[in-house]
């Protein structure tokens, strides 16, 4: 049995450059002005939007990275689940996907390849979208994702900038994606394992279209940067400060004992490092910190969302399936991108 | 027991399975791990206290050694007891003083003997020159070094003296040690003890 994982230093989103290299780079480039670019990169937002008319809109978004988990399968899946999450936090359909590949052909059987490919497919499927093309190279370190295109009305799209004073915050999936994947590697928490790989092949569709039925003013998904960075993210762009209460916070299975056995994965602590504008109460124990500052990958969607529908979109959410859904936090009218944690 | 895991360019998970693995073999001493960078300081730190084990952390050069100490007979808690205390013996010859040598013979069987019988222990028993033939094979203390082994007091022969009186498959009690380690065990002692 292959052991994919063994041909990579960090899995999944825990691959991704930190956001503080990224904003040093990306803030040298000149920025492009058209009128019909509704999203850029100036919000870091989940994906780009174009308006090809006063209808639709183009949503267009890349993501690929490192296998995460070793069966071949699943890590096409939840690649695929990933990188089609971004459309939907974007409150797109996705339409098509290009699959991105970079393969040890000499080192692995092509057999795996195809099998990556497969799982890729089945997501892309089941999300009713269809895959038409792709790009691969060879690489000694495997990595797979896609580049996927959907479609939303433009007055229709969900930015990280429209969270408004007083809102609610919803979170659609539970953290620890991330020390889970560290337990999986050091074959330890398998109960946890398990319970972070069923996360991470789910796709977001359903609550995308659960959302779709309210009045929702800003949505992301939380990735790579962990909770607090795509808070903090969304916070920044939308010019409110946050409250979060980590009690009702949705926790993986043993992700609190394989965060307190130091199964962390270093990007954790790049994401804690880069975070300096987040206060913890005291009262929050090590764990919840480090789980907060975890790096997701296939994570769940963060909503902001106006008080008086939170608890409705809250039990449609649950009612379709989506249990692990909880109400997280509120947003507030203070010094932007401020966050408080208790 | 004292281990020492290197874990440096080891990527997270690494340096913790590499402890756990150390810490499962031993059922009390100390644990030394190096590594290089923040994170697998902070997830080792974390497994260690996970475990129950006391730890410290030095930091020089971009690399942070830390000390794991696991169980109850370990020497900081031993000394912490009074059990044991911080001081460390050098013994140079095989007799005990100077002058007649069967004397000498009877008076280090004593010595031994009563040391054993004595609280607190001493940290650590240092043997070079002649005084290794006490750690080797016919040794007449033999039996006094093994129990002070035991109850936790750390025997060490120099290891060219071993060599030079051709004694080195012969080591009956402790370990091998070098005049590097005997200068550091003697100078970091509270009270250091020649004879």
């Amino acid at each position: 049995m292959i052991k994919l994982t063994e041909y990579s230093k960090n899995g999944g989103c825990a691959a991704k450059i930190g956001p503080g290299d990224l904003a040093g780079v990306l803030g040298q480039l000149p920025r492009t002005a058209d009128p019909r670019l509704l999203v850029g990169i100036d919000t870091s937002d989940d994906a780009g939007v174009y308006k090809l008319s006063d209808t639709i809109a183009l949503i267009q978004t890349v993501d690929f990275f490192t296998p995460i988990v070793d069966d071949p399968y699943l890590f096409g899946q939840i690649a695929a689940a990933n990188s089609l999450s971004d459309v939907y936090a974007m409150g797109g359909k996705p339409l098509t996907a290009m699959n991105i590949v970079a393969f040890p052909v000499c080192k692995l059987d092509p057999g795996v390849l195809l099998t990556i490919l497969q799982g890729g497919q089945d997501k892309v499927i089941e999300a009713g979208a269809v895959i038409v093309g792709g790009h691969s190279i060879h690489d000694d370190e495997p990595k797979y994702g896609l580049s996927v295109t959907g479609i939303a009305h433009p007055d229709k799209i969900l930015t990280n900038a429209g969270a408004k004073p007083g809102d609610v915050l919803l979170i659609t999936k539970a953290i620890g994606t991330g020390v889970l994947t560290m337990a999986a590697r050091a074959d330890m928490f398998p109960e946890g394992v398990a319970a972070a790989i069923r996360s991470m092949v789910k796709l977001n569709k359903a609550a995308a279209q659960v959302m779709d039925r309210f009045t929702i003013h800003a949505c992301t998904d939380i990735t790579g940067f962990g909770l607090l960075g795509h808070l903090r993210e969304m916070a920044i762009a939308s010019n409110v400060s946050m409250d979060i209460d980590t009690k009702t916070l949705p926790l993986l299975p043993e992700a609190k004992e394989a965060a307190e056995m130091g199964l962390v994965p270093a990007s954790a602590y790049n994401n804690r490092g880069y975070l300096t504008s987040v206060t913890f109460a005291s009262t929050v124990p090590e764990y919840i910190r480090d789980l907060c500052y975890d790096p997701q990958t296939s994570g769940g969607l963060l909503m902001s969302v106006p008080e008086d529908i939170a608890a409705q979109l809250l039990s449609d959410l649950k009612q379709a399936g989506i249990e692990e859904s909880a109400i997280i936090g509120r947003a507030f009218n203070k010094k932007g991108g401020e966050i408080y944690v208790c | 027991m004292f281990v020492s895991v290197d874990a440096r360019g080891l990527a997270c998970p690494r340096p913790v399975i590499a402890t756990k693995k150390a810490l499962e073999e031993m059922v009390d001493g100390i644990i030394s791990v190096v590594v290089d960078n923040l994170a697998a300081k902070e997830n080792v730190v974390k497994f260690a206290t996970a475990n129950k084990c006391e730890v410290k952390v030095e930091e020089k050069n971009n690399l942070y050694s830390i000390t794991i100490t696991k169980g109850q007979g370990t020497v900081a808690e031993l000394v912490h007891k009074g059990v044991q205390n911080d001081t460390v013996y050098l013994i140079t010859q095989q007799t005990l003083g100077q002058g007649n040598n069967e004397l000498g013979a009877v008076l280090i069987k004593s010595f031994f003997y009563a040391l054993l019988e004595k609280e607190p222990l001493p940290r650590a028993i240092m043997f070079i020159n002649g005084g290794v033939f006490l750690t080797t094979e016919s040794s007449p203390v033999l039996e006094h070094l093994t129990a002070l082994n035991t109850k936790g007091v750390q025997i060490r022969s120099c290891g060219l003296c071993v060599d030079y009186y051709e004694l080195k498959d012969k080591l009956a009690v402790g370990e091998i040690t070098n005049m590097y380690s005997i200068i550091e065990e003697l100078s970091s002692a509270s009270k250091a003890i020649t004879l």
